[in-house]
């Protein structure tokens, strides 16, 4: 009886094994904890499949402008009317002068830490997109966004080869975060302007973030401040996973 | 694999174990997907064809399944683009709407896992293994009108034959299955993934395919619909051809 050194079977297994670590090697270093919890498990398998699965920078598809669409605002559309112990008096404040005296830090895993003011922001170079905006509950629009890259301003403060993690605050008193796969997309900016006009109030004047390859929620409205971290932050009672919110919203 | 060939004439085969782990694996995340899937929708239960829906544009379809049914909680709408006075508006939303989708998206995608991991491999095993060929799809000689018409006759009057708690399907049967299997299926999970703001920004041809994320939520709803009347259907008749003996050959085998 003739021994075969390749059978069909081990030809199966040696390559789905070969495909395997192959994928591995795409697999973010960094995963968010699970909690012991079923459903935080299901979300972080499917950030890992996602991030290993598909390709690492594509770009979602952009409209023209005829294309924009009626865009409903959701969530918090005043901070300055929530009763948010140091940040809705201070949003009202700034909203009172035309946000001259807004200011961003961008601080954390940073060479350089630094304050942009809303000129500092407009001054660089600025990307406008069309995208389509989808919404968690199930509607969706398009809008047009101006404003500055992510990663050109990370860039300006020299983000350290320890980051991770970008976590974003805001005036409404949320905090999350992306990781730098997002952070660094072409798509992702934070956004000053809308359908060619200042940001509207109720969809996050000064500034705030497009995440384009995630649900509307990860996209944070009123920005605050920003932390380059080398760690995964949940944001504790402000930040989505406590609230009951997946943290990664590809789907 | 404990199978004969599909011989007329020949005793009924028993499912295969790999059948019925992936049938009861299937039938568990279905379950939770129908579930889910419906708490997902009361957050917002308006259908739309196209690209974009939302509560500032019309409607294909309303569903009356939540509060949040029709609620006109909105700021008056205020144009907001540029150059143009007349078109696109935005609203600020005052209601409180119902939004269970933290924990329902989260269960939804598991379960998704649930139904497409499992499916994977019931594809690649059925199509090796002969198993489409020996027992689910219809061959020309069952969907010859006289046969077919024989079988919906016996369905019409009930004639319901006993349970032999394994393949030997009907060609109504076949059909049924071969159409869960091969596009209600794949549709759920294709439309699924259009939704997705990372699949289609590897994959924007799932946009084109389906018409728009919209149009691909809208079919989404209505194969799932389908679906669940087919599960209606299945359980009637396997509670009609015998309950006991279809659920134990389905589970043991035998």
């Amino acid at each position: 009886m003739k021994t075969r050194l390749i059978t069909r079977r081990r030809a199966i297994v040696t390559g789905l094994a070969a495909a395997g670590g192959l994928l591995a090697t795409r697999l973010p270093g960094d995963l968010p904890p699970t909690y012991g919890h079923l459903l935080r498990a299901g979300d972080t398998f499917t950030y890992a499949a996602q991030r290993v699965l598909l390709p690492s920078q594509s770009l979602v598809r952009e409209y023209a402008r005829g294309d924009v669409t009626s865009f409903p605002a959701t969530g918090t559309i005043d901070p300055g009317t929530l009763d948010l112990p140091g940040l809705s008096e201070a949003f009202r404040a700034l909203q009172h002068g035309g946000f001259a005296d807004w200011r961003l830090p961008v601080e954390g895993h940073v060479a350089a830490p630094r304050a942009f003011s809303l000129v500092d922001l407009t001054a660089m170079a600025a990307r406008t997109q069309i995208t389509r905006h989808t919404c968690e509950e199930g509607w969706s629009a398009i809008g047009e966004w101006t404003g500055v890259p992510l990663r050109t301003v990370l860039e300006a403060v020299g983000i350290l080869p320890t980051a991770r993690f970008v976590v974003f605050h805001s005036y409404d008193d949320w905090v999350d975060s992306i990781d730098l796969n997002d952070a660094l997309h072409p798509q992702t900016i934070l956004a000053y302007g809308m359908n060619g006009r200042d940001l509207p109030l109720a969809h996050g004047a000064p500034l705030r973030l497009r995440v384009e390859r995630q649900i509307g929620y990860k996209s944070m409205k009123y920005l605050r401040r920003i932390v380059v971290t080398d760690t995964f932050e949940d944001g504790g009672a402000k930040g989505n996973i406590q609230n009951g919110w997946a943290w990664y919203t590809g789907v | 694999m404990d199978q004969t060939p599909g011989v007329a004439g020949q005793p009924a085969d028993s499912h295969a174990r790999w059948v019925r782990v992936i049938h009861w694996l299937a039938a568990a995340s279905v379950l939770t997907l129908a579930v889910s899937g419906f708490v997902i929708l009361m957050a917002h239960p308006r259908l739309y064809w196209g690209n974009v829906g939302n509560d500032l544009t019309p409607p294909l379809l309303e569903l009356p399944i939540s509060r949040n049914h029709r609620h006109g909680g909105w700021t008056p709408p205020q144009p907001f683009v540029a150059e143009g006075l007349a078109g696109p508006v935005s609203a600020g939303r005052t209601f409180d709407i119902f939004n269970q989708n933290g924990w329902a998206r989260s269960l939804h995608f598991l379960a998704a896992w649930g139904l497409v991991l499992p499916g994977l491999a019931y594809l690649v095993a059925g199509l090796a293994g002969g198993h489409f060929r020996r027992h689910l799809l219809p061959t020309a000689r069952e969907l010859a009108p006289r046969h077919v018409w024989q079988d919906v006759a016996a369905h019409l009057r009930f004639r319901i034959p006993p349970a032999a708690g394994g393949p030997r399907y009907g060609v109504l049967q076949k059909c049924a299955y071969t159409l869960v299997v091969f596009v209600l299926a794949p549709l759920m999970v294709l439309t699924g993934l259009a939704m997705s703001p990372a699949v289609t920004a590897s994959y924007p041809v799932l946009l084109d395919v389906f018409g728009g994320h919209q149009s691909a939520r809208t079919l989404h709803f209505f194969a799932s619909a389908s679906l669940v009347l087919f599960l209606i259907v299945h359980v009637a008749m396997v509670v009609a051809s015998g309950f006991t003996r279809q659920v134990r050959g389905m589970t043991l085998g035998r």
